[in-house]
């Protein structure tokens, strides 16, 4: 008779804790945690003696007092009684303008210089080749000082404007280009009417992805194939110009004007604006660039071989086979690239752009003394922007993910 | 067959061979391939070529009339009397600065200088596979004498500091044979009392007035700080990296999760909260009354987040592996350590080059940010003491000129030499 007898059940020795591997990671983790709490408890009680002894302490209160300062750039209601609340408040919305501006602008040249940097025809490939080095390979606040100088050094004081002998012009009458800013012209939308073309406009812009939807889905159920280009260009011109013509033109251009020694209505975008806007957007450009190249390079050649075989015109080769799976590839490197302008625009402080790192984690800073709070409040922004944006990262990434069974 | 030799029409021997025609060969043919192969691409070449003879014609004449040799900007002026013409001379007159600073003391200037050409000699071995091993030796001392070299001070420093060192990897050579962990704690627990004890030596026979004169760390400025900081951030980061990447990888919840944040709060914060950190909330968390160097904070704080980025690019590395490697490992019996100290981390730091070294060059971009945490590096000297001084006041393009040219002729040597070790790297046969 055979005796199955179990492994010998040794008592427990303080030694296995060391040794033996089931039991060695819980010390180790141990070890790590009583590390870790000694650590902070060890920078908490320096803290709270550093702050005792100069007589400071840790409160957010100072939020509502009046900030005191002015900011040249402001889209909600905000004077220098506000409170150091609403400032850093007006300063996130600065920094998310400036990020969309970039992230809008650095996909346009992005995309255009790695698609360019494939083509067959060399003096464009060398050119855009030239372009991506240049710009990847020197730092990005350097080109911020290097455009705001063009912006505030070589372009026309607005007194140039002046007078039948003036220095300077303006682009088309509209565009005043002086050393303070570009002064362009500033739709003013005239009453309910004027909502009303902009209503149409975006129901119209709906109306082409339903009707590009309607088109896909009938492609596949019956093959029957329904033009795409035309309906979406007509759907997006034309409602939106017949209510405005109907409506009696609600919506006006407000033009610039010099008056005195400056100009006067229209939109005023200043240097710091640009000079962020535009350093931001070409830098970023050129890593965009190398991405969307990758991406393309990614696709084997026997992709756009089987396509051709299968009888397909080198366009529909491009947007039926080509991009979509190139996409999968260039938009997670495109995403982080987003969150990298967000986080650059934070250099917005060596132009005196006036972001959230330049009021709430400068100005306020400085008048209040009050360090540690106006940095993790500045820390937690960011962080927060950040993980917003890395979610949708990992939702898009699920939904793209090739279904592997 | 003697017939065809009289028939008149046969011809008997070949003709020689035509040249193609002309629009079939040579340059007209690569043209029209290359440049004007359709409508489209006929455009796009005369706008390039627009592009490109707007952008020489702009710069040429500016670069060609330049002046080098004056003492301000009214001098240089002066001699242009209007013409177009760059104003170089402020690179030459003020170059010392652009590199070191301004108060970095003038008759030390051979001490970065002669670190910055050790740097070759050391990075070499690490950078060339074919060089002699016996140099790594030399890459080894570099960080203690390039300390020694720059700051200055007492020798016995950097010595004490290489001898704690060395004390700590007998102590590792001693033990790693029974257990990996052992010895790793063993050595560092050792380097450490080394240098505590080395600390006392130190200050009881330092001399009075040592062979080289100490440099305050303040009086670091230009080019030279960014360099600084970026070979120091990077190297210091890398085993750091290294080390999050595989503690995020752990299997112990603790271990993994501390690391996790540790990485997505660098990550998601950007490096001038960082800097102001280091600037203004550090010393908060410090024991009252130490004081700290500037650089050296900025150089914890750089570190923290280099470290962040490249744990990420070997977190890449690893997971590219296949799972067969880790198999492997433990089915040779290999405990933790040796798999991946001889298996698994060989593999994949070899993919992640290329990742690190866009981290590195991304880096060294970076640390022109200390700038605005007012200390001078190439783009707070411009933007501080030379701009406002009233000799240069308004050279903007020839000293921004001048700054992007250094940090072009490094990032693309580096991005250059990256390519190239791909390639050597490559062992899959495509």
């Amino acid at each position: 008779m055979t005796s199955v007898t179990d492994p010998p059940q040794g008592s427990f020795r303080l030694s296995m804790l060391i040794n033996d591997t089931r039991y060695r990671s819980y010390t180790f983790q141990f070890i790590a945690l009583v590390l870790l709490i000694g650590f902070m408890a060890y920078l908490g009680i320096n803290l709270v003696s550093n702050l005792a002894a100069q007589g400071l302490n840790i409160s957010f209160g100072f939020l509502g007092d009046p900030a005191g300062y002015d900011i040249n750039q402001t889209v909600v209601e905000y004077d220098s009684q506000s409170s150091h609340l609403r400032a850093a408040v007006v300063g996130i919305i600065n920094t998310l303008i400036v990020a969309f501006l970039a992230c809008v602008t650095a996909t346009i040249f992005g995309v255009i210089a790695g698609v360019l940097r494939l083509s067959n025809n060399w003096v464009v490939r060398k050119l855009m080749a030239f372009y991506v080095e240049i710009f990847r390979n020197i730092p990005v606040l350097i080109w911020i000082i290097i455009i705001f100088s063009i912006m505030t050094v070589s372009m026309p004081a607005p007194r140039d404007f002046r007078g039948d002998d003036a220095t300077a012009g303006m682009l088309f009458d509209a565009f005043a280009f002086t050393n303070r800013g570009v002064y362009s012209p500033a739709p003013v939308i005239d009453g309910a009417s004027g909502w009303i073309v902009i209503g149409v406009f975006i129901a119209s812009i709906i109306g082409i992805f339903a009707y590009r939807r309607y088109a896909t889905k009938k492609l596949y159920d019956t093959g029957q194939l329904l033009p795409m280009l035309w309906p979406s260009v007509a759907l997006f011109f034309v409602p939106v110009i017949l209510a405005y013509f109907i409506l009696g033109r609600p919506i006006t251009l407000d033009y610039p004007s010099l008056q005195g020694f400056n100009f006067q209505g229209g939109l005023h975008l200043r240097g710091s604006l640009i000079a962020l806007w535009f350093a931001l957007a070409i830098y970023t450009g050129a890593f965009i660039a190398e991405n969307v190249r990758a991406g393309i390079q990614a696709i084997s050649k026997g992709q756009t071989e089987a396509a051709a075989s299968l009888g397909l015109r080198p366009g529909r080769i491009m947007n039926l086979v080509i991009l979509p799976q190139a996409l999968r590839v260039i938009i997670p490197p495109l995403i982080s690239q987003y969150l990298n302008i967000t986080k650059n625009s934070s250099l917005a402080i060596a132009v005196g752009y006036m972001d959230v790192t330049s009021t709430l984690g400068g100005i306020t800073l400085n008048q209040t003394g009050r360090a540690i709070e106006c940095i993790l409040l500045l820390m937690l922004f960011y962080l927060t922007i950040s993980l917003l944006i890395s979610a949708v990262m990992n939702v898009y990434n699920n939904s793209v993910k090739l279904k592997e069974r | 067959m003697s017939d065809n030799t009289s028939v008149a029409f046969v011809r008997t021997e070949t003709l020689p061979q035509l040249p193609p025609p002309a629009s079939e060969a040579g340059v007209v043919k690569w043209m029209r391939e290359n440049l004007f192969s359709s409508i489209p691409n006929s455009i796009l070449t005369l706008v390039s070529l627009y592009v490109i003879y707007q952008l020489v014609t702009g710069a040429f004449p500016w670069m060609a009339n330049g002046i080098w040799n004056t003492n301000s900007l009214a001098e240089c002026r002066e001699i242009l009397d209007g013409a177009t013409g760059a104003c170089f001379s402020v690179i030459t007159e003020r170059w010392n600065q652009l590199l070191f600073g301004f108060s970095y003391p003038s008759e030390f200037y051979w001490r970065p200088g002669l670190a910055f050409l050790l740097l070759f000699v050391a990075a070499a071995p690490v950078m060339f596979f074919d060089l002699p091993r016996k140099l790594l030796l030399f890459t080894a001392i570099y960080p203690f004498l390039a300390y020694w070299l720059i700051w200055g001070g007492t020798i016995y420093t950097p010595l004490f500091a290489l001898l704690g060192i060395i004390i700590g990897y007998l102590v590792y050579a001693r033990f790693v044979k029974d257990s990996f962990a052992m010895g790793f704690f063993g050595g560092v627990i050792a380097a450490f009392i080394a240098w505590f004890i080395g600390g006392y030596i130190v200050g009881a026979i330092a001399p009075a007035e040592p062979f080289l004169e100490a440099v305050q760390s303040r009086d670091m400025g230009g080019f030279m700080l960014n360099m600084t900081l970026g070979v120091v951030c990077v190297s210091l980061s890398l085993p750091l990296g290294i080390v999050l990447a595989l503690g995020r990888q752990s299997d112990m919840p603790i271990i993994k999760w501390i690391c996790v944040i540790f990485i997505e709060f660098i990550r998601g914060v950007p490096l001038i909260t960082l800097l102001f950190v280091a600037n203004v909330v550090l010393a908060y968390f410090l024991p009252p009354g130490t004081t700290f160097d500037l650089i050296l904070r900025v150089i914890i704080m750089i570190t923290m987040f280099s470290a962040a980025y490249i744990a990420e690019v070997i977190r890449g590395g690893l997971a590219a592996l296949p799972k067969g490697q880790y198999e492997a490992a433990d089915s040779l019996g290999l405990d933790y350590a040796q798999a991946m100290r001889l298996i698994i981390l060989p593999q994949a730091l070899k993919i992640s080059i290329p990742g690190i070294v866009n981290v590195a060059v991304g880096l060294f971009k970076d640390t022109t940010l200390v700038s605005v945490i007012s200390m001078f590096d190439l783009v707070g000297m411009i933007r501080g003491p030379i701009l406002s001084s009233t000799d240069w006041n308004g050279v903007y393009w020839e000293l921004f000129m001048a700054a992007s040219v250094l940090f072009f002729v490094v990032c693309y040597g580096i991005s250059q030499y990256s390519q190239w070790l791909e390639r050597r790297l490559a062992t899959d046969h495509r």
